[in-house]
């Protein structure tokens, strides 16, 4: 039977001290008071005093409640049986289900010893050409998709997790709004995809602390069905409100801020959630799609600006559409060679014309007179935003290649567009 | 033995009663249960001392038990350590991967080289031969090097060879020698030894000015802002400006000996690409496999900090150790700011007072130390052997005004910046022009050189008075220096990294090629209008592009440059 403390000595935010023997660092406790049970992680030890983050914060809690150490660090449980659930960031089921409690897992473990890591080889296929034709994902890449708020980054997450070919999708929302929940949750459902999927779920009115616990559950459960031969897709949203509570975590415990307010190891704790997404060798994978909203559009903010450091790329999404320009895809390289033979062309082609047309559009503001190639410019520009970008649009890699050599064929002449004769010859629509 | 209590734990950092007396960055063992947690000593106030663990603490109490070892963090150096893959702090992670699966185990230390492998030993010292410490007493073969067996280099003044062992088959822990200091004090020589990776080895008899250029094969930074053996440079840039790719380019086309890549907290991904690439690729000055002569130390970014720290130190000092064999070794650092950070992680656990960005006020001291430790010297027996360090930085929001930023380019010699305009236009690589800077001489001629600059930087003038007044108020004399500018840059300083032939091009071609294009940029020429002067360099970038692709001194290759000269005839302007 583990002792119970009664005597409160601190409680700072939703920090709270206590003074107890044969404590370990990082082990969990069971707090006790008026406003209900919550757990607590212990994130510093000094002489005999314990230093416990309530994961349900400090509102409510009397200097006399009762703290129980549980002995353990945090834990998971994992089986087939998550499959359709849906809990909160410390694990507590958010859904009528039963409470899981066997076979548990430790949380946050250890890193990937990158010896035992191959280069990723796969594509996933989403459906959508401004990814599959422009910046190809591919598996085990972590990518996020920087947006601002009010953008469908959502909607657009849910869409490539229904049509990626993978066998388990694993949602980790942060400072989720309640109706987003619901719309994953229904979405999944009405697609037949929630069977497949398992739901971590904090929500903007949660207790701050276990928006901190999500990426981690998230993960931990992932590798497991990864080292399970499973190919996994964990989509994280949102990342910046992950970062906030860190800041604000930090700040009450008197950390000091290095850029923002962010604290100084920003860069590592995001590094230790992104890093997880590899291809073992061996057996299976993990996918990590991200959002990360930028206030402000402002791409140089410290959340934004981190991840890109950390990620493989990111997708830019902007007015509801994905950006070629800013978007970026490091792994494409690995696959978009395999695919068919006039991938490469096609998306180098595309983009440069694309590019030309912005120009033009920038003259025509201007007043400059239009020539010939102008026009040319302003009707493939307009036919490339409305049937290659627009976000309802969901072909297949194979058609969409098709797509753009109609709409290459509809504005230009072959030899306008500066792709090689030998693949003219082959695939240039009459 | 000597033993400490934990009196506290936050995050990486214990604090640790202590009895006997603790040495300043001596390591320790935090002892949990049978798992060992390797720690270093940062800060001692009174009977507390203050260790960053290399681990995470998860599990650890108050009252468990720190055993001070009496050693600074040290690395093992003898034959075997080209080739491997290590962690930060020296363990090699294949060896670890067959131990352990596919996670990295806290506690698990292996030993860093072989036990148990076969040296062939050919002593080159007798008895009574007078030596110092780094002096050869003999060589093993290692790879594609003889391997010189040095008297351990802490051992001060001049020594007496007593005994040598015969040639033979020795293992590292074989002693092959004995010397013996003015005291009479004898002391051994292994194949192996420790050295402690924060200082610099400085058995050496002079350092020497570094003049010698580095080739990288990369045009632009041979040219223009080029490096030298011995050198220091740094590669500051926004995250997608190329960091990383320029310098696994550097790390294989480089003409070094023996290059060490420190991949510290950065992408796991990107060291797995040359973990598994390097093997396949031939090093064309061996015609072995390219990682015969390159060494990985890899503390990727999800790794535990303090480990990231201790990481450059380890390459540095491994560095430092091939070229007290005479070699010129390349050290690629890639990322200085993420090394930055952890020292920035560690202040802020200290609780002490932060500098700018929160960065500890010592830092640019710290990097300044770690820069310093590049240099070409000039040995005991009069070979010359060189350590050139090449540091990536990582500046937040892509903003040069930052402490890391600031602190590196006061120390080195040569400032790569790339630029995210460069990168969005795919002008690869993004090495900005006009921007960076280097102290170094170049391979090409220096009038040719300042010509070349002089277009680069009108031309961009050009290029922002166009962007007001349109190209109709340009003047055509303007709009040729613009074009010429613009052609320089898409020929020479860009280069097609997937090309066979134009990815690395050597010293002799880029002279050769050089002096041709400067030849171009003197020529006078005439047009009848800016459409017929835009056509025309258009037809010589592409012209030239294809001559980039041709072999050296092939007959394509001169044919292509009389074809380039044709083009040039139709427009010169002999008035």
């Amino acid at each position: 039977m583990h002792k119970v403390y009664h005597r409160i000595e601190q409680i700072a935010g939703n920090v709270i001290v206590v003074s107890a023997e044969g404590i370990s660092y990082g082990e969990l406790a069971q707090v006790t008071s008026d406003m209900g049970v919550s757990l607590a992680q212990v994130i510093r030890l000094e002489g005999g005093r314990v230093y416990l983050q309530v994961f349900a914060g400090g509102r409510g809690i009397s200097t006399d409640s009762q703290v129980r150490f549980l002995g353990r660090t945090m834990q998971v449980s994992f089986s087939e049986n998550l499959m359709g659930r849906v809990f909160t960031g410390s694990g507590v089921p958010r859904d009528r289900g039963p409470v899981l409690s066997e076979n548990m897992i430790e949380i946050g473990g250890p890193s990937v010893n990158p010896a035992k890591r191959i280069i990723p080889r796969n594509m996933v296929r989403t459906g959508i050409p401004m990814i599959d034709v422009f910046n190809t994902l591919v598996e085990s890449q972590k990518l996020p998709v920087f947006s601002v708020a009010g953008e469908p980054y959502n909607e657009l997450l849910a869409r490539i997790a229904l049509q990626a070919e993978v066998d388990v999708i694993i949602l980790g929302g942060m400072g989720l709004k309640h109706d987003d929940y619901l719309y994953f949750r229904d979405y999944l459902e009405e697609n037949g995809a929630l069977s497949r999927s398992v739901l971590f779920v904090h929500t903007a009115s949660d207790p701050t602390v276990e928006c901190l616990l999500v990426p981690d559950i998230a993960l931990a459960v992932a590798e497991q069905f990864a080292l399970k031969d499973k190919r996994v897709l964990v989509l994280l949203t949102d990342m910046t409100n992950f970062a906030d509570a860190m800041k604000e975590v930090a700040i009450t415990m008197e950390q000091i801020p290095s850029n923002r307010g962010y604290p100084g190891d920003l860069y590592s704790q995001l590094a230790a959630r992104y890093e997880k997404a590899v291809d073992f060798e061996g057996a299976g994978s993990i996918t990590i799609l991200a959002v990360t909203t930028m206030p402000g559009d402002d791409v140089t903010h410290p959340v934004p600006d981190n991840t890109g450091y950390i990620t493989e790329g990111q997708f830019y999404l902007k007015n509801g559409r994905i950006e070629p320009f800013g978007s970026l895809s490091r792994l494409k390289q690995q696959v978009n060679g395999k695919t068919r033979a006039d991938h490469r062309t096609i998306m180098d082609t595309m983009i440069q014309l694309y590019a030309s047309y912005k120009e033009t559009l920038e003259k025509q503001s201007m007043g400059f007179r239009m020539s010939g190639w102008d026009s040319k410019l302003l009707k493939y520009g307009e036919r490339f935003e409305k049937e290659m970008m627009a976000l309802s649009v969901n072909i297949p890699l194979e058609g969409a290649l098709d797509l753009g050599w109609q709409i290459l064929a509809d504005c230009f002449e072959p030899q306008e567009t500066g792709i090689s004769s030998k693949l003219v010859n082959e695939f240039w629509k009459k | 033995m000597n033993l400490g209590k934990i009196v506290g734990v936050n995050g990486n950092l214990l604090t640790v009663e202590f009895e006997k007396p603790v040495i300043q960055n001596e390591t320790g063992f935090a002892l949990l249960g049978d798992v060992r947690l390797k720690s270093e000593v940062i800060r001692i106030r009174g009977c507390h001392a203050e260790l960053q663990v290399f681990e995470s603490t998860t599990g650890l109490k108050v009252g468990d038990q720190v055993e001070f070892t009496g050693e600074l963090l040290s690395v093992e150096l003898g034959p075997g350590l080209l080739t491997q893959v290590f962690d930060g702090l020296q363990n090699p992670l294949p060896a670890l991967a067959e131990a352990c699966g596919f996670f990295l185990q806290r506690g698990k230390y292996l030993q860093a080289l072989p036990r148990n492998k076969k040296w062939t030993f050919t002593p080159s010292v007798k008895a009574g031969d007078s030596v110092l410490a780094g002096d050869a007493v003999g060589s093993v073969p290692e790879g594609i090097f003889d391997h010189r067996i040095m008297v351990p280099f802490r051992i001060a003044g001049r020594l007496t060879v007593k005994e040598v062992a015969p040639a033979g088959e020795y293992t590292v822990e074989d002693v092959v020698a004995k010397v013996a200091d003015d005291k009479g004090r004898e002391h051994e020589v292994r194949l192996m030894q420790l050295w402690p990776v924060k200082v610099p080895i400085k058995c050496y008899a002079e350092r020497l000015r570094p003049t010698e250029p580095l080739i990288t094969k990369v045009r632009i930074v041979d040219t223009f802002f080029p490096v030298a053996r011995g050198g220091t440079y740094c590669i500051p840039g926004p995250f997608g400006a190329g960091k990383t790719v320029l310098q696994q380019i550097t790390s294989r086309h480089a003409d070094v000996d023996v290059v060490i890549i420190a991949a510290c907290g950065e992408r796991a991904g990107e060291v797995v690409e040359t973990l598994r690439e390097f093997p396949e690729l031939t090093d064309p000055r061996t015609g072995k496999s390219l990682m015969e002569r390159t060494l990985i130390i890899c503390n990727t970014s999800s790794m535990p900090v303090a480990a990231r720290e201790a990481s450059v130190y380890t390459a540095v000092t491994i560095a430092e150790y091939y070229r007290q064999m005479g070699l010129s070794v390349l050290l690629l650092a890639d990322s200085t700011s993420r090394w930055a950070q952890a020292l920035r992680e560690m202040s802020g656990r200290l609780e002490e007072i932060p500098g700018e960005e929160a960065f500890p006020a010592y830092l640019e001291s710290v990097i300044a130390a770690f820069y310093e430790r590049g240099g070409v010297v000039r040995l005991h027996d009069g070979s010359t052997g060189s350590v050139t360090i090449g540091g990536t930085v990582s500046p937040a929001g892509g903003n040069f005004e930052e402490p890391v930023t600031q602190g590196t380019l006061k120390v080195v010699g040569a400032f790569h910046g790339l630029s995210r305009a460069r990168s969005d236009a795919r002008r690869y690589p993004a090495i900005d022009p006009l921007d960076s800077w280097s102290k170094y001489p170049s391979v090409v001629d220096a009038d040719d050189l300042k010509l070349a600059r002089r277009f680069l930087r009108e031309g961009s003038e050009v290029n922002q008075m166009m962007k007001v007044i349109g190209e109709e108020g340009t003047s055509i004399e303007d709009f040729i220096v613009y074009l010429k500018g613009e052609y320089l840059d898409a020929v020479y300083l860009q280069q097609n990294a997937f090309s066979e032939v134009d990815a690395a091009t050597p010293a002799e071609r880029q002279q050769y090629v050089f002096s041709a294009l400067a030849k171009i940029l003197r020529t006078k020429l005439k047009f009848e209008n800016k459409e017929a002067a835009r056509g025309f360099f258009q037809k010589l970038t592409q012209a030239t592009r294809d001559w980039n692709n041709t072999a050296f001194e092939s007959d394509e290759f001169k044919k292509q440059q009389e074809r380039i000269n044709a083009q040039l005839a139709e427009v010169t302007d002999y008035a």
